[in-house]
């Protein structure tokens, strides 16, 4: 199983935060930028890839027990955010490109 | 890329704009977020996204695209069909998630927006 | 100068957008260059959801002549604390509900600014907001 590192390497990825968390396996990935909605039916280990940068990310990414979040179109998370993801090691990744474009990239590598 | 084609690739159904399957995209964007829709200055954009809701709607008239696919098994109301038919806008229903409907198109070769 | 006046109910976000798509219907029926009016548009629909997002109710106050185009916005509602950090990318004090929506990414203030010729923002706490665009529709060469 792929980790979220092999991704970040892959995919050309910037580590924002919570490089601890960079060995979580990676099970799939889910693409929403609605909470109530990754809430519902995020599964765990997928990797999230949104716009969203406020810290409600990380609560729900915790929740959830993510692998990681992957911040699109050159967003980067806000202070807070960035800080509970050290705390829970739950890598935030960016990237400049689109969110249809990392996904089609990382559905690719992953499926 | 054509609506015919898409359709195809996603298993997915045409809810408006039936006889226009021919329109051809040429770049696709995903979103939940409408401000970020707006940005957009291209042109035969398709909108992929989740949020099935008259917003969606309004945001695509205002930026000129006219191709919307609703990912993760969303439903158009009929509000929301009535206004897109106004607008010349294709409705397409996926029961796929956003991370497929993505996926698959973009192996298909769909580009992104550059 | 043709004057027009749409009502927003703050809440509503069925109805939300109807304003701007007048306007939008108006500045194509007028042959205005297409870039002009999706900027007009794209400025004048997030003002327009900011009234819906944020406040009680409001109106869209449009004035169009073959020059240009004001679009004025005042609403009744909480109004803005501080503006400046209001126009700030990603900062919003949008609801749940409202983020549910599709929005309140807070990118709508900066959205106005990028797209409007002129904008103008001013507000009373615990009253309104007032927004000003103005928009120059023959801007492109050989007058």
């Amino acid at each position: 199983m792929m980790t979220v590192a092999d991704i970040v390497k892959a995919l050309n990825l910037k580590v924002f935060s919570g490089a601890g968390g960079l060995d979580r396996e990676v099970s799939g990935g889910y693409v929403s930028d609605l909470l109530s909605d990754v809430m519902g039916k995020a599964d765990a280990g997928q990797v999230w890839i949104t716009l969203q940068t406020h810290k409600n990310v990380m609560a729900i990414a915790s929740l959830k027990d993510l692998a990681a979040v992957i911040l699109v179109s050159g967003y980067k998370p806000a202070e807070n955010t960035a800080e509970q993801s050290e705390e829970e090691n739950i890598p935030i990744l960016g990237t400049d490109k689109s969110a249809f474009e990392v996904t089609g990239e990382l559905y690719t590598l992953i499926k | 890329m054509r609506v015919s084609e898409i359709l195809q690739i996603l298993d997915a159904r045409i809810i408006c704009g039936e006889h226009r399957t021919d329109y051809t995209i040429d770049v696709a964007f995903a979103s939940d977020l409408m401000s970020d829709v707006l940005t957009l200055k291209n042109d035969h954009v398709l909108l992929i996204t989740g949020l099935a809701n008259m917003q969606t709607i309004r945001t695509a008239e205002m930026s000129d695209i006219n191709c919307i696919v609703f990912a993760r098994n969303k439903k158009a109301s009929r509000e929301m069909i009535a206004l897109a038919e106004e607008n010349d806008i294709i409705l397409i229903e996926c029961r796929y998630s956003m991370f497929k409907t993505c996926g698959l198109l973009y192996e298909a070769g769909v580009k992104p927006i550059f | 100068m043709e004057h027009h006046e749409f009502n927003i109910e703050g809440g509503d976000f069925t109805r939300a957008g109807y304003a701007s798509s007048q306007v939008k219907k108006m500045l194509k029926q007028m042959g205005v260059d297409v870039a002009i009016i999706k900027r007009t548009v794209v400025a004048a629909y997030e003002a327009e959801v900011n009234v819906v997002a944020h406040a009680y109710s409001g109106a869209m106050y449009v004035d169009i002549n073959r020059e240009e185009v004001k679009i004025e916005l005042r609403d009744q509602g909480p109004g803005i604390e501080d503006i400046e950090q209001a126009m700030q990318e990603g900062y919003s004090t949008a609801s749940s509900a409202v983020r549910e929506m599709g929005f309140g990414a807070g990118m709508g203030l900066s959205n106005m600014k990028k797209n409007a010729d002129e904008l103008h923002i001013e507000s009373e706490l615990g009253k309104g907001t007032r927004v000003v665009i103005r928009m120059q529709l023959n801007a492109t060469t050989g007058d």
